[in-house]
């Protein structure tokens, strides 16, 4: 076995590629539910995004034989599903958090309607870039592979955080999120901004469901997310609204998600499940961690419909 | 921006007349507000202020009437409209974003904002701004950390840097300390001499319209009952302008206290941790005794609401006790009920009504589930509970269409007339009041008031936590100041000082 050769540095080796392979949708997915609901709405319906966008991207990068345009078409049929969502949410009394339930199971079941006749062909993949020249062993030339979405992902983050304070557009997405009265008494559309907001929150979940049919694992299946997408909103309140937060939390989840492999390839067999079992744990003792029933989130945008 | 002398703008409403339906809210109304003047609109609650300056910054289009800016006539289609011509508000709640900072608040809220905010910039600008104001003000923390005095002079100083020169404040000391209150106003008042700033001020406190406006002008229920200088009008003559020649209710003379008197309410050490979990609330040694009314004061959100969430039975506490009459008391429906302890809360209708249930049934929360014979009850009798909200009703004038219509389509006034019937109706020994009067008017105010001071006088130990202090000067037997989550200054009310109190209140101890 390769992995013996290196001993118990595989471990250790295997939590960092899988920290960056698996971490990758988790990036996207709540980069993009971190700006929708900066601007004051929560959009769960992120799940059933992503997996309509591994759907498309698969079915597009098959057909054009380009893995980017595959990509694009993803963040285009998620800002549709984005702006469905908005769209819904700005008639008065609408819960944002019932349609959003909706909008994740019609996003499914769409992916699985159009997607059957896509499960047997094979798709290009995405390129990835080779950090491990330097090193003669394959192991870490293997895990540090690394693909070019994790990359950009890594850029989004800190190009959102410094948006957020230095645009326009950022700080009138806070100015939503915060103060729907406020962003009105300054002339500003709230039910406008959130809606793009929204599209811009599909369209970057779809990216992070591209990222899993086109290169890991690879193939467009029906279990092909296994709820990064609902996994990723409890992720952005973990990460207080911070994308850089978000960006960290993602690859803290990744390499959680890395640990029940990375444990196996080492010959550690008994109860190896319960390690697979790690990021949804992971996500279960940061939502009772960070809530109490004596006090509000602190940092959480004003408009948000669970903070409020 | 740099030089703000001479700018002040002279507004002038003819004929205002505002209908909705057949409602006229605003009937011929004719204001003059001079150029560099401060102006105070005083009123009632719904006597029309609010729909008059909403009519000036073009939120309504009035039914009829002119509006003059400078001595010309204008059209006011809206918000935007008025901020062209100059023309700001400064709304009673606070709008600017809570998250954001004070400088990141004044550049979003300009007209253009570059796409790219090159700060090392702004920020130049904004020291430059800010050298010519009065106001010293942090401009790199968010804005939810000042204190409310901050905020709302970070307020007035956005709608001058937005280049308003003719400013509507509503309401604009409701939040501020006495001594915050007279720094804001006085600052304004100063600007306003220096010709830079006009001011029209909504207010219903005679004492800030006599210290610091030149000329007022009054509405009642739609009309303009009287107008001019300050200084030749007192505040009898003002009062009969605002309410007319309806009757106030008299608060009472206060009954003397025995020294016998029992201690109902006594608290020991009690800990909890505040809505944000940061800080921590610790309320130690209070006592109430029977027949006396103790006042909380305190600036709003230093912890008189979770205290008084404890005590209502509403949030968990972490240390400490709290005795009734030397019983311990957790504020379950049973130990309420047996010791006599009647809580309301702020916002009645939100904290402390079912608001789709009815009147009747709202009226009949205490008392439904138990029979004449103080058993407990299988089955819930509709006359005997219409009967008994029929007169709790009458008694305590509950003006309602219905018995049987929703409590949410009261009257502020008359939710809170409902609750304080409930909550006074049988033997009462402890009354934790919170800000019972909040955004209520001259009658009702008065009317309130009288019945706390009668439970008094009737024996009962009350605690009042109240942000209102010429409330608590007019109720209490004993003032206590809370700041920080904490109890730090205590005075009978017969030594009493204003000033002393305030300086408690912001935190100076």
């Amino acid at each position: 076995m390769a992995a013996t050769e290196i001993g118990l540095w595989g471990v250790p080796l295997a939590i960092l590629a899988g920290a960056i392979r698996v971490s990758t949708p988790f990036i996207f997915v709540s980069l993009g539910e971190a700006i929708t609901e900066r601007s004051g709405r929560i959009n769960l319906g992120l799940e059933g995004t992503l997996v309509f966008g591994a759907m498309i991207a698969y079915a597009i990068a098959y057909l054009t034989g380009s893995p980017w345009l595959g990509v694009l078409a993803a963040m285009a049929s998620g800002a549709v599903f984005g702006l469905f969502h908005g769209w819904i949410c700005k008639f008065p009394k609408v819960n944002d958090i019932a349609i959003g339930i909706a909008m994740m199971q019609f996003g499914l079941g769409m992916a699985f309607f159009f997607g059957k006749a896509f499960i047997q062909p094979v798709a290009p993949h995405l390129p990835a870039i080779g950090f491990g020249w330097w090193s003669s062993v394959p192991q870490v030339r293997a895990a540090l592979d690394v693909n070019v979405l994790f990359l950009v992902g890594i850029a989004l983050a800190i190009a959102l955080y410094w948006a957020f304070r230095n645009t326009r557009i950022g700080l009138v997405i806070r100015v939503v999120g915060d103060s729907s009265d406020a962003a009105r008494a300054m002339g500003l559309n709230p039910d406008a901004v959130r809606l793009l907001a929204t599209a811009a929150g599909g369209a970057l979940a779809a990216a992070g469901g591209a990222y899993l049919s086109l290169y890991y694992p690879g193939s467009w299946t029906e279990g092909i997310s296994s709820g990064q997408g609902l996994m990723a909103v409890a992720l952005v309140i973990f990460a207080r609204w911070n994308p850089l937060g978000c960006l960290a939390a993602a690859i803290l989840f990744g390499g959680a998600g890395a640990l029940g492999p990375a444990l196996q390839s080492v010959g550690v067999t008994g109860g190896y499940y319960l390690f697979y079992a790690a990021p949804y744990v992971l996500t279960l003792v940061i939502m009772i961690v960070t809530s109490s029933p004596g006090r509000a989130v602190a940092g959480a945008p004003g408009e948000l419909s669970i903070t409020r | 921006m740099a030089h703000q002398r001479n700018k002040a703008i002279g507004v002038e409403t003819v004929g205002m007349t505002m209908r909705f339906g057949s409602f006229t809210a605003l009937d011929d109304v004719s204001v003059r507000v001079q150029a560099g003047s401060f102006h105070a609109l005083l009123g009632e609650n719904g006597a029309g202020k609010s729909t008059l300056v909403k009519c000036m910054m073009g939120f309504y289009h009035p039914t009829d009437g002119q509006i003059m800016v400078n001595d010309r006539e204008v059209a006011i289609a809206s918000p935007r409209d008025a901020a062209v011509l100059g023309l700001g508000m400064v709304y009673q709640h606070f709008t600017l974003v809570p998250s954001l900072t004070g400088a990141e608040n004044l550049v979003i809220s300009r007209e253009k904002v570059p796409a790219v905010i090159d700060w090392a910039k702004e920020r130049k600008a904004l020291a430059a701004f800010m050298e010519t104001m009065p106001f010293r003000l942090p401009l790199d923390v968010p804005v939810r950390e000042l204190s409310a005095g901050e905020k709302q002079k970070l307020e007035i100083v956005r709608q001058l840097y937005l280049g308003r020169h003719f400013l509507v404040l509503d309401e604009p000391t409701s939040v501020l300390t006495p001594a915050e209150a007279r720094e804001v106003l006085g600052l304004v008042r100063e600007m306003t001499e220096r010709g830079e700033l006009t001011v029209l001020m909504i207010s219903h406190k005679f004492h800030e319209v006599t210290a610091f406006a030149d000329e007022v002008t009054v509405l009642r229920r739609g009309k303009m009952t009287g107008t001019g200088k300050t200084k030749d009008l007192d505040h009898r003559v003002l009062a009969a302008m605002m309410i007319g020649d309806q009757p106030i209710a008299a608060l009472g003379t206060r009954a003397l206290q025995p020294d016998d008197a029992q201690t109902v309410l006594r608290i020991d050490a009690l800990e909890a941790v505040d809505r944000t979990g940061l800080k921590p609330i610790r309320i130690d040694g209070l006592s109430v005794r029977a027949g006396e009314i103790v006042g909380i004061a305190g600036i709003s959100g230093n912890g008189q609401k979770e205290f008084f969430e404890i005590l209502a039975g509403q949030r968990a506490r972490e240390a400490g006790e709290v005795f009734v009459k030397g019983t311990p008391y957790a504020a379950t429906r049973a130990e309420a009920r047996a010791l006599n302890v009647r809580a309301i809360p702020e916002e009645p209708l939100a904290n402390a009504c079912a608001p789709r249930m009815s009147v009747a049934e709202n009226l009949s929360f205490r008392s439904f589930d138990i029979g004449a014979d103080g058993k407990p009850v299988t089955w819930v009798g509709a006359s005997a509970m219409n009967a008994f909200a029929a007169r709790l009703a009458e008694q305590f004038k509950v003006k309602t269409a219905s018995l049987a219509s929703p409590i949410s389509a009261l009257s502020g006034g008359n939710v809170q007339r409902a609750v304080l019937a409930r909550e006074l109706t049988g033997d009462v020994d402890l009354l934790i009041v919170s800000n019972p009067c909040f955004g209520l008017d001259f009658s009702a105010v008065a009317e309130i008031r009288a019945r706390i001071m009668r439970a008094r006088n009737n024996g009962a130990a009350v605690l009042l936590l109240s942000e209102d202090l010429d409330e608590l000067l007019e109720l209490s037997d004993r003032i206590l100041v809370m700041s920080d989550g904490a109890l730090v200054y205590e005075t009978p009310i017969a030594d009493a000082d204003v000033q002393t109190i305030g300086q408690h209140m912001a935190g100076h101890h």
